[in-house]
């Protein structure tokens, strides 16, 4: 912790998140939370520094954008590709795809929900920062431990068979893919399945557990109404390829449309004191247009899941409130584990499926298109990818918003929220900082991909006077 | 004998040398028990001790993280550049050709989905970005290289326990990456 002169307590760097950020909180001069805001602090310019590379090199070029969800830039771009090239892939390789992409979900929110967020479930916000991470886990639950190291270990595995290696993988390229998969490899990824949707269960009935006993701090903890943006087919909830919908904090289905045009239907506003953009729904505009995003956001945007074991269980999560809508923030951590279920049963679909040993991995084009855009859930939400070309298809402008951009309000206001419950004066405890680092946490957010980024993002904790002076900066020690 | 400490950080970079670490899967127990984390991007230990290994993955970009790199080298004993861009600035590099304040201008007002009227640039309560991305050992001394995109995880376990058998280890051809 740092004391500066005034009423601001900072927190940096914000840790066990993806990426880099600080938190400042601004007390009033009888030292009553004033404001709180979430700063991410690091920006890279994939937008700019892509310009003049071929669009055929994009998908090598964007995972880099992240290295904990390369394979959705992987996607993302890939599908953008597809579209300059004006092709609809054959079957085999988007079922290839998205086989690669359920490797990631399950590796991506097994990380979040294992390595970084348990820790604070399983020892309480208040617990010896030396234990509360993935070593005191291991620690002193080696069970749960290793039922996450091995879920993350079999969706990397499967990245790296597709693509050769698990982090930063080469399989998509434009009009396709570039690997078939082996009969033995299917075989294995199928062979491994039912022990680790057994270890999902226990993970899903800690969760529920918690949030039963817990319920009060559940409801209230950073409980935000927002609007909520997933993409779906037919209505189901969908990670690969569908409409992008929006839905109203009451259940309303507010506009549903193609991903091409998401740029008439989403805007992105910018503040000074932050390298993370803040997307809204254009035609409510900036704040009121906000909304959220990523297991939560899927959830709440969608009428069903098409796979039958997490069709029960949204079922029972749309119990915990009286109208289906859950806009606990708490709950991302119990969407992360559906969408795992989720993403394990359309695993098994997809392999089980003959397509997914086919050989027509491939079609071949010229730029048909100048401008493509590709979209895909992240694990953290909804991905955009757009890129306009020349017609030789050298990158002349590219546009980006990745999921974390989403939740940018709503994690701002979470933060706040949190800070008014647990910080009275500028003498502020080890646990509410560690609170308020957890709203970050929910959200799961990949501050290195949301700022694409020049980016990286400690999390500090300013308290500022009522005259905006800074009283004190937090950093916890 | 107490466990040696180590500290680690993700400066200008994508996690991904980090998740690679964390590719070493079921031996991380083993290692967790031979090794003391304390600040790391995995913890919550927010200032960097006096340790005997610091890791360094990314490059440096803006004022604090040149910061950083320097706090780090300050307080460790063998410092590690972990990965591409760690090693040789990778692929933050690519903006090198054009000045800060212009990459800023095109994310952030340029871009098609930007709604920006007055042309708002982020800069207040944030690092400022250094003219041009650097590999860490344009500001400190390096004393272990690991390159790759991310360097693979049986790499990144090579390196730590030659490090714990008192070696400064040399990445051996066969297993050294760069892509």
């Amino acid at each position: 912790m740092e004391n500066t002169k005034k009423n601001t307590i900072v927190v940096n760097p914000v840790t066990r998140i993806e990426g880099h950020g600080k938190i400042t909180v601004d007390l009033t001069d009888d030292g009553a939370v004033d404001r709180a805001r979430f700063h991410v602090t690091q920006y890279r310019g994939f937008e700019i520094f892509s310009k003049g590379r071929d669009f055929r090199e994009m998908p090598v070029i964007t995972p880099r954008i992240c290295g904990i969800c390369p394979v959705s830039h992987h996607l993302a771009s890939a599908k953008a590709c597809d579209a300059i090239l004006g092709v609809t892939i054959t079957p085999t390789a988007a079922k290839l795809r998205e086989v690669m992409h359920m490797g990631q979900f399950i590796q991506s929110h097994a990380l979040s929900f294992f390595h970084l967020s348990s820790p604070d479930l399983l020892f309480g916000f208040d617990a010896d920062p030396a234990i509360r991470n993935v070593a005191g886990l291991a620690q002193e639950y080696p069970d749960l431990a290793m039922a996450g190291i091995g879920m993350r270990k079999y969706g990397q595995e499967i990245i790296k068979t597709l693509g050769g290696k698990k982090i930063h993988p080469w399989h998509s390229i434009p009009g396709g893919v570039n690997r078939s998969l082996r009969p033995e490899e299917r075989d294995g990824m199928l062979a491994a399945l039912p022990k680790l949707k057994e270890d999902l269960r226990k993970a899903l009935d800690l969760v529920k557990n918690y949030l039963a006993e817990n319920a009060e701090l559940a409801a209230r903890f950073a409980t935000i109404e927002t609007s909520y943006l997933g993409l779906v087919k037919d209505g189901n909830l969908e990670l690969y390829d569908g409409r992008i919908r929006l839905k109203s904090p009451r259940g309303r289905i507010t506009d549903e449309f193609d991903d091409s045009e998401y740029c008439t239907h989403i805007g992105e506003h910018v503040e000074e004191w932050s390298y993370l953009k803040f997307p809204f729904y254009r035609p409510l505009g900036f704040p009121q247009g906000s909304y959220r995003v990523g297991p939560l956001g899927r959830i709440n945007a969608c009428d069903d899941i098409s796979t039958p074991e997490a069709s029960a269980e949204l079922a029972a999560f749309r119990k915990s409130t009286d109208d289906g809508m859950v806009h606990y923030t708490l709950y991302y951590h119990y969407a992360r584990l559906i969408e795992i279920l989720y993403s394990m049963e359309r695993l098994e679909e997809l392999l089980n499926d003959p397509d997914v040993l086919g050989s027509d991995l491939r079609i071949t084009g010229n730029v048909t298109n100048r401008e493509g855009i590709g979209v895909v859930e992240a694990p953290r939400g909804t991905l955009i990818h757009h890129y306009m070309v020349d017609d030789k298809g050298a990158i002349e402008r590219v546009n980006l918003i990745v999921a974390t951009g989403h939740n940018n309000y709503a994690m701002n206001r979470g933060v706040e929220q949190v800070a008014r419950d647990y910080i009275t004066g500028p003498d502020v405890k080890e646990g509410a900082l560690n609170r308020m680092e957890h709203v970050i946490r929910c959200y799961d957010p990949c501050l290195s991909c949301s700022t694409h980024a020049v980016g990286k993002m400690p999390l500090k904790l300013e308290v500022r006077n009522s005259r905006g002076d800074v009283v004190r900066t937090v950093i916890k020690e | 004998m107490a466990k040696p400490k180590l500290a680690s950080v993700w400066l200008e970079a994508c996690a991904g040398c980090h998740m690679s670490f964390l590719d070493i899967d079921e031996r991380i127990v083993d290692l967790l028990g031979k090794v003391e984390l304390t600040a790391t991007p995995i913890t919550d230990i927010k200032i960097f001790p006096e340790v005997e290994v610091g890791v360094i993955e990314g490059a440096l970009g803006n004022e604090e993280e040149l910061h950083l790199a320097k706090e780090l080298r300050e307080r460790c004993k063998i410092l590690i550049a972990w990965g591409d861009c760690a090693v040789f600035g990778g692929i933050n590099c690519m903006r090198n050709f054009m000045p800060a304040e212009q990459v800023l201008k095109e994310g952030y007002v340029d871009t098609a989905s930007t709604v920006n009227p007055d042309g708002v640039l982020p800069r207040q309560d944030l690092p400022a970005l250094l003219p041009q991305a650097i590999p860490v050992d344009r500001a400190v001394k390096v004393d272990v290289y690991v390159p790759g995109c991310p360097p693979d995880a049986d790499t990144i376990y090579y390196v730590f326990s030659e490090i714990l058998e008192g070696r400064i280890p040399t990445v051996p051809t066969d297993i050294m990456r760069y892509d």
